[in-house]
């Protein structure tokens, strides 16, 4: 944030060219998440049954689907349920995961970090597919139950990275300056700590929200994503899967989308990494 | 990269559907491996109701007293012959005398005694332990003829007798039969790979006509892409139920492939849960019926394949009435019927199964009705969890499933059934059913229960499910209809 | 030293304890009853019943809980509910398509990962490294069941190099086995060879800025030769903890891709037990890789101390 205002930094952004392919291609698919809100080229839930499988052409640029659906739509509105999912996902391990991290860093050594971070190894420990299928077996398949599943398991990066972050800078100066000016642990944390490691919870915010993405397509690819007429990218791909020998667009289409989103986010990921380091900016030169 | 895949993969297709692809020469061949979809849990069909278990041993690894012929019509099997008194109640059963177990121990009236007490005791875990529910007594007259005496005439008793769940198993090898059967069949168990594939040898003793295969490997392979590659590649020689009709036309267009399209005994439904509000009111339902156009259907989520039904029987029982006529497509007429009822802004809930017909077949529908009025929730379940959620707590509105057992329409008098229809007037003529054993009488009254079902509109009748299956080109002798679940390769053979 | 070897070993008792209660009460809540998901749906009320009482589904929770972890312990894993074989049978089966699976996987990945960093890293801003930076950046975008699914396509739909899927098991011979296993583990092996270069990259990155890496090349030593002499082996360590996590994350998360590819494997086992409402495979296998990381990451945490001044003073 702070790293942003600094004078050149929007010309530095500029400068970089990863960013900035990186912002173009997360912009495109944000803009036309965007507009399926208020215009598709068709609707994407309408059948028409004739005229299905057809590749792409002038009336439909990204063909149509087995229904005789129309992709440009489908791809348009998937592109809302993937950033919607990932969005919420990552926003439940933020929201849980910094508090957990700051108030363990800010009580080091004791049972409640101790606590905190054995959870976090048991979060890790368990094979997150699994537990996602286990999760919507319980629960159910659907969009929501796919946000619960992912963001369970941001819960404990964000609370790793945010600890470790939060307790080099408690030995810091700024920080015991606070602490002898008689401010609580919770409120040097909130005050001092956070802003300090904004940056690097927007950068690895960028990263999960990618991985996210790609974590809902891969539930939806087996069928615990978002549940029909909801077009979704993974369910995309696995009807496409038995038709893949005779319209392969069904399955490139949807697939590159997922590609150029996850592309679009790390590359503006790494990029902002740099711009906020400028350790790593002077590097780079 | 990515264009130069998709260069690839562009080049590569057209090399496929130009047919470069050449068949390896072979003899006659005496062994052939077949794609399943569904690996079997376990390997008894007399403790399970996977269609799986059937679709590898029935006729193969286990007989019944009498058997289903492809056709369906019930033949003699372990029983050779067979008497039935005047009023219907005793069977007398002669059993074949050069029949011999896998194990090597002889069968006799006792292994028949044993089967059929067991299926029908107490701690019976029989999945279809209805078919054996009016049997009275099974006493042994002597080591080759058994009498069974039932407690009210059944006219379909032979036909129960068929069943995969009604085969005779021996009392010393009964309890393995899940991970080792060992039947009366022409084939052996080898082998089960876990995952993979069952296996299965030809028997050195079966009495029945010789085999010309010495050796059968059910292979499961689940997904409809790999069964494709594995038959375009050869691992495979026939995939009797193929997945994926979508890829039917490109094997029809091989000549190395020969595509089966024949019926089988699954009547699907939209079924709807006639007690629950909206749909206890028959113009609701006649309205969701009068909503659904079948033919796109069949088009959209089974590529053609298919035949339309009106009620729930199939169309290649000479009882069947054709009753389409009376649920025709007609969006207009349905929406007219919403309004007599009084009902708008109507929201149901849709629970789809795994199948594809279901899936696909669901989200047509779906749209469908949205063009009615009628809004859908999909919600796509497991099997444990339809059973769970639609078939016993009947916590649903809609639900799209095949009802895959032969001459089910019976399940229309069931109390309690999860669509919940027993009326009494059906109930009625099922009783009479029961007890007619005249076949011009039968089919009267399986005729007024066709009626009376679609009269009630009790579920939207879609289609009979087909049975696409692809074989090498060579195969003959494959079931091409499935009068029950079965693969039987008695009859199998490579042509030269 | 002791302390914290100790102190580690009760966290890792108390993480396999809560571990194990959460999988059995997650199983406990999922919606569909084993007995009645057998028996089918024109199942008699009275024969499902029968089977419940035979697969031990009435007793009460605790007692099946405490019969199941007892069990665990003395290593007998119970019998598959479906396929009515000892769950430990099941698991190694498919353990010896999963572990060689992983194996594969995770050499071919450093295979490529290894000169593939060390390339970019010795050339820093150069071509190749931009070239290897920018494949990595697809490599990770790429969803690895999509992959598969081109992977087919192209070399077993249309080439027919290599048959589309299945296994024909270790019997057939090593190199057949092998074969099958070659798309699945390509497959499997972008992403984590992806990951992987960049770590080694910025790993050896990190190494070459310090001072001992100065003092070396003041020495006289091109930049190539103290990188293979001296850099290499200080960066191994952040590269070595990463292969381990991917070790564990391969084994369970193979799953998609053993379904796209039709591998008897461990992930799909799991998958079908949980469709089929096999309880007590799902349960088990689940403890089971649950332990494996578990266990891997106390390893590590291990190998960290040991490497750690701090903690390694102290230390007899």
């Amino acid at each position: 944030m702070t790293a942003l205002r600094e004078p050149g930094a929007f010309s530095a952004a500029l400068r970089h060219p990863a960013f900035l392919v990186g912002l173009v291609l997360t912009g495109i698919f944000v803009v036309a998440a965007l507009v399926s809100l208020v215009w598709t080229p068709f609707d994407p839930s309408r059948l028409d049954i004739p005229d299905k499988l057809k590749p792409p052409s002038a009336t439909h640029w990204f063909g149509t689907d087995h229904f005789g659906r129309d992709m440009l739509s489908m791809v348009m509105v998937g592109a809302r349920v993937s950033i919607a999912v990932a969005f919420v996902a990552v926003g439940i391990g933020m929201t849980l995961g910094i508090p957990l991290g700051l108030y363990a860093a800010a009580h080091r050594g004791s049972l409640v970090d101790e606590a905190i971070m054995r959870g976090n190894d048991l979060v890790f420990a368990f094979p997150s597919l699994l537990l996602a299928i286990m999760i919507t077996a319980v629960f159910g398949p659907g969009a929501v139950n796919a946000i619960i599943a992912i963001g369970i398991f941001n819960i404990p990066v964000f609370a790793r990275l945010a600890r470790g972050a939060a307790l080099s800078l408690w030995t810091r100066d700024f920080v015991l300056a606070a602490r002898v000016a008689g401010k609580g642990r919770i409120r040097i944390s909130v005050e001092h700590i956070l802003p300090n490691i904004a940056n690097l919870m927007i950068v690895q915010a960028t990263i999960q929200f990618s991985l996210a993405i790609l974590a809902e397509a891969g539930l939806a690819y087996v069928g615990l994503g978002a549940q029909p007429p909801l077009p979704s990218w993974g369910r995309m791909l696995a009807d496409a899967q038995t038709m893949i020998s005779f319209a392969p667009h069904m399955a490139l289409i949807p697939g590159l989308a997922i590609v150029f989103t996850v592309l679009g986010l790390n590359l503006m990921g790494d990029g902002l990494r740099d711009l906020f380091d400028p350790r790593l900016r002077r590097q780079r030169r | 990269m990515t264009r130069n895949r998709i260069a690839v993969a562009a080049a590569s297709l057209l090399a496929l559907t130009l047919g470069l692809g050449v068949a390896p020469a072979s003899a006659a061949r005496t062994d052939i491996t077949v794609g399943m979809q569904l690996e079997p849990p376990n390997l008894d069909p007399t403790a399970g109701a996977a269609a799986a278990i059937d679709e590898v041993v029935y006729a193969n690894v286990f007989e019944g007293l009498t058997r289903f012929a492809a056709d369906g019509a019930v033949l003699p099997a372990l029983a050779e012959s067979w008497a039935i008194s005047d009023d219907g109640l005793v069977y007398t059963f002669t059993l074949r005398s050069n029949v011999t177990f896998h194990d090597g121990t002889g069968f006799d009236a006792e292994d028949v005694k044993f089967s059929l007490d067991r299926a029908r005791s107490a701690d019976s875990t029989n999945a279809q332990k209805g078919l054996f529910a009016d049997i009275a007594s099974v006493d042994v007259v002597d080591p080759v003829t058994v009498r069974i005496t039932l407690s009210k005439p059944n006219g379909s008793f032979l036909f129960n007798m068929a069943w995969g769940d009604a085969v005779i198993v021996a009392p010393e090898t009964a309890a393995d039969n899940a991970t080792e059967p060992v039947g009366t069949g022409p084939f052996t168990f080898v082998a089960w790979t876990k995952g993979d594939n069952v296996e299965l040898a030809r028997s050195g003793q079966y009495w029945g006509t010789p085999l010309k295969l010495d050796k059968v490997v059910f292979k499961f392979i689940a997904d409809p892409t790999a069964a494709f590659a594995a038959m375009m590649a050869g691992d495979i020689d026939a995939y009797p139920n193929f997945p994926a009709p979508e890829n039917l036309p490109q094997f029809a267009a091989d000549a190395r492939f020969q595509v089966l399209v024949g019926s089988t005994e699954g009547e699907t439904i939209l079924a709807m849960n006639n007690k629950k509000a909206p749909l206890d009111n028959i113009k609701v339902r006649q309205a969701i019926s009068h909503a659904i156009d079948r033919q796109a259907i069949i088009d959209g989520a089974l590529f053609g394949y298919g035949t339309p039904i009106g009620t729930h029987f199939a169309p290649h029982n000479p009882a069947y009435l054709d009753l389409t006529g009376q649920s025709e497509y007609d969006p207009a007429k349905a929406k007219v019927l919403l309004a007599e009822a009084g009902v708008a802004d109507l929201t149901l809930s849709l629970k789809l199964p795994p199948p594809s017909y279901a899936r696909r077949g669901g989200e047509i529908i779906a749209a469908q009705l949205r063009d009615v009025g009628i809004n859908t929730e999909i919600t796509n379940v497991e099997w444990a969890q339809w059973l769970e959620d639609v078939f016993k707590a009947k916590n649903f509105d809609l639900t799209v499933i095949s009802h895959t057992e032969p001459m089910d329409i019976n399940i229309y008098g069931r109390d309690d059934y999860y669509f919940q229809y027993a009326d009494p007037a059906f109930k009625a003529i099922m009783a009479d059913l029961d007890n007619a054993t005249d076949p011009a009488k039968r089919t009267g009254l399986l005729q007024a229960a066709q009626k009376k079902i679609t009269d009630d509109a009790v579920n939207a009748y879609l289609f009979q499910l087909a049975k696409a299956g692809v074989a090498d080109a060579k195969i003959k002798g494959l079931w091409l209809n499935s009068p029950t679940q079965a693969t039987d390769m008695t009859g199998v053979y490579w042509e030269e | 030293m002791m302390r914290f070897v100790l102190g580690r070993l009760v966290s890792l008792g108390l993480s396999l304890v809560a571990a194990s209660l959460v999988i059995f009460l997650v199983m406990e809540v999922v919606p569909g009853d084993p007995a009645s998901f057998m028996m089918g749906i024109n199942a008699d009320p009275a024969a499902v019943e029968a089977l419940r009482r035979q697969l031990g589904l009435d007793a009460p929770l605790l007692s099946r809980y405490l019969d199941w972890v007892a069990g665990l312990l003395r290593g007998d894993f119970g019998i598959s509910y479906t396929y009515k074989v000892p769950v430990s049978e099941l698991v190694a089966e498919r353990a010896a398509i999963s572990l060689p699976l992983t194996l594969y996987a995770l050499a071919l990945s450093t295979l490529i990962a290894f000169p593939a960093g060390i390339i970019a890293a010795a050339r820093r801003n150069s071509a190749a490294d931009v070239t290897v930076m920018g494949a990595t950046q697809l490599g990770v975008a790429i969803p690895n069941f999509w992959f598969a699914m081109l992977l087919v396509l192209v070399f077993a739909i249309n080439l027919r190099w290599v048959s589309a899927g299945g296994f024909p098991g270790w019997d057939a011979g090593f190199w057949p086995a092998m074969k099958a296993l070659t798309l699945p583990a390509i497959a499997l092996a972008l992403p984590q060879a992806s990951i992987l270069a960049r770590v080694m990259r910025s790993a050896l990155i990190d190494t070459l800025s310090e001072d001992f890496m100065r003092t070396a090349r003041a020495k006289g030593l091109s930049e190539g030769q103290a990188l293979r002499r001296h850099a290499l082996r200080n960066a191994l360590i952040p590269v070595l903890t990463i292969l381990g996590l991917q070790f564990s994350f391969l084994l369970a998360g193979g799953i998609i891709i053993e379904n796209v590819f039709f591998l008897p494997g461990l992930g799909r086992l799991v998958f079908q037990a949980i469709t089929q409402r096999d309880l007590i495979v799902v349960r088990s296998v689940v403890i089971l890789l649950v332990v494996a990381v578990i266990v891997v990451t106390f390893v590590v945490d291990l190998a960290y101390a040991l490497a750690d001044p701090r903690l390694r003073r102290p230390a007899p």
